[in-house]
């Protein structure tokens, strides 16, 4: 159809169509231009983070001269963090906090998401809606009663709460996502498996974690930021020094009013903000997969 | 117990009835099963984000001291003071505009990136996309410095083109307008990556059908991909609400409310009443003022994805 229309529409016009090629191609220049400016203003502060993590001190508190140069870039704002037995604490902190997490989160999701989008039971469908709907409840809603409820459970001020209170905000999406998937693997597959004496827990680990990886990996970045960037709880319920993890450690323990911590601040937060930079450019696909899993795939 | 009998004693009598008898037992336990699979996600649901809810009502209707019940005081008492009705204010013109700035942006990059095809595509969205992967937290906090009031960058760069420095925190309407833009700035990638994916999904059918019928650019818009986009932009922009009106982290860094408490939205204030001054009923009521709002967006939400859900089901 469309090929017919096209071939009698250049033969007896072929000028017609000239003018339209010029005109894509200049909408394809505008779009470039347009999007350069975009791709400018959008990388304005993750371009100044990395400029002033490499100016000395010095030279931030001298205020002379171009801020958004580097006139003389060093390391030492690096190597007094990596050195830094504080930051090293952080560090860690985040590290095997955002590792627990996303195993007990994947773990919950991929149990449930398996049992709701095909072991279908009485009340399934109430189930997978309530897990959406609870993914509307935004955290700031829910940290005043949880302070009371960690706290009275002794949590307060100790890394551990986090390993309990992230997964509530990274499972909900994640096994929607994996509903998602799971539900677009063919019925035959696991009939055929059920049929040959598989069990469900082979058929789990055999056929839907293999077919469905794609969506393991999304949901997987999707629990790892969370882990890797909340902000509000940590915030709330962790005070003292050796219990922070890197956002609230740096926001809270770096700041410290002058001027002129903000090398050592602006160098905590690239080396903050590295992780989850360096996995998203390798696994960009992914991380758009999860991105949009959510309205495409539901 | 009483079923597995029956079906033995029927068993008994005839095969074919023993096998509907184990097939029944089959399923039972296949829901045993899945039920079992279940049932960690429930307890976390439950136990730490519907049972918080609800302790939140409760804990909202008790004086300072947590000891009696005051009925809805604490309610009253917020919304007859200024800075609270200032908190509702802020919290709607914050959640309206960037949303609406989000949801353009998102629109004009989706369309500018559409253009585009192929490897270069995946480039520039990738570029686009930075501002969302870097956690929120330490971005705003490179904001904050950019907006510095001794040593802005941007007032730097006004400066050097021989303009006046801007106050961008120090005035009310510029710290709302700064918070916006930070939140605009984070979020618009995740529009224009929803957008793009709406876009990508329209045939290209339909627009060589317009084009044969010699519509515009702008009729092609009107007439093919903004109704064809309708149901994601809808979710999209009801999603966002959500997430934006209950902002905290941006407000909390940029200005932690200031000045004068003129950005405060529902969850800061919440946190500086609850935590900070530890009026725990108090942070727990102002928190609850969102409830109707998200329940109000959670509810179109849920009836678009029900629908759709059900459209990919038939």
């Amino acid at each position: 159809m469309t090929s017919v229309t096209a071939g009698a529409g250049a033969v007896p016009r072929k000028p017609k169509v000239g003018s339209l090629e010029r005109q894509n191609r200049w909408a394809l220049r505008g779009s470039y231009a347009a999007l350069s400016v975009f791709v400018v203003m959008f990388l304005i502060p993750p371009f100044y983070m990395i400029m002033t993590s490499l100016k000395s001190s010095a030279e931030i508190s001298a205020q002379k001269g171009n801020p958004w140069i580097a006139q003389n870039p060093t390391l030492e704002n690096f190597i007094y963090l990596i050195s830094n037995a504080q930051f090293q604490r952080y560090f860690f902190n985040s590290v095997w906090v955002t590792a627990l997490v996303v195993v007990i989160s994947m773990t919950i999701a991929i149990l449930a998401a398996f049992s709701l989008s095909r072991m279908g039971f009485k009340g399934s469908q109430v189930i997978s809606t309530g897990v959406f709907l609870t993914y509307l409840v935004p955290p700031s809603l829910l940290f005043i009663p949880l302070f009371q409820i960690v706290g009275s459970l002794g949590l307060i001020n100790n890394t551990w709460v986090l390993v309990l209170l992230f997964p509530t905000l990274a499972v909900p999406f994640c096994t929607w996502i994996m509903i998602g998937y799971f539900s677009s693997i063919p019925r035959e597959l696991d009939e055929a498996a059920l049929i040959d004496g598989a069990n469900y827990l082979q058929i789990l680990t055999k056929i839907f974690i293999p077919v469905a990886l794609p969506g393991i990996i999304a949901a997987t970045i999707f629990a790892f930021t969370v882990g890797w960037g909340a902000f509000l709880y940590p915030l709330a319920y962790l005070y003292s020094a050796d219990q922070a993890v890197l956002t609230v450690g740096i926001v809270r323990e770096l700041i410290r009013g002058d001027v002129f911590a903000w090398g050592t601040i602006m160098a905590a937060c690239v080396m903050g903000a590295a992780p989850p930079i360096i996995i998203y450019t390798f696994l960009m696909d992914y991380y758009v997969a999860g991105l949009t899993a959510g309205a495409t795939k539901g | 117990m009483a079923d597995s009998t029956l079906a033995i004693g029927a068993g008994a009598a005839s095969t074919p009835r023993r096998q509907v008898g184990s097939l029944k037992k089959l399923a039972r336990r296949r829901a045993t099963t899945a039920l079992l699979l279940c049932a960690p996600l429930i307890v976390l649901i439950v136990s730490l984000k519907v049972y918080p809810t609800f302790y939140a009502v409760f804990l909202s209707l008790l004086d300072r001291k947590m000891n009696s019940f005051v009925g809805f005081d604490n309610y009253i008492f917020l919304l007859s003071r200024p800075s609270f009705q200032l908190v509702i204010f802020q919290s709607c013109l914050f959640a309206l505009t960037a949303v609406l700035m989000k949801a353009l942006f998102g629109f004009v990059l989706a369309h500018l990136m559409h253009n585009i095809r192929g490897k270069n595509q995946r480039i520039w969205r990738g570029l686009l996309l930075v501002p969302w992967v870097i956690p929120l937290a330490l971005s705003t906090l490179t904001w904050w410095w950019l907006f510095d009031p001794s040593y802005s960058a941007f007032n730097w760069t006004l400066n050097w083109l021989g303009f006046e420095s801007i106050p961008f925190l120090g005035t009310t309407w510029n710290a709302r307008i700064a918070v916006i833009a930070v939140n605009v700035w984070f979020g618009a990638p995740f529009f224009m990556i929803m957008y793009l994916a709406a876009l990508k999904s329209v045939p290209e059918q339909l627009y060589e059908a317009a084009a044969i019928d010699g519509a515009s650019a702008w009729q092609k818009l009107i007439f093919i991909t903004l109704p064809m986009m309708r149901n994601i932009i809808l979710i999209t922009v009801l999603y966002s609400l959500i997430v934006t009106f209950a902002d905290f982290d941006i407000v909390r860094i940029l200005t932690n409310g200031g000045p004068q408490d003129s950005t405060h939205l529902f969850a800061t204030y919440a946190f500086t009443v609850g935590i900070q001054s530890g009026n725990i009923p108090r942070g727990a009521s102002v928190s609850l003022f969102m409830l109707p709002v998200l329940a109000t967006l959670a509810f179109f939400v849920l009836r678009d994805v029900m629908k759709r859900n059900k459209e990919i089901s038939t």
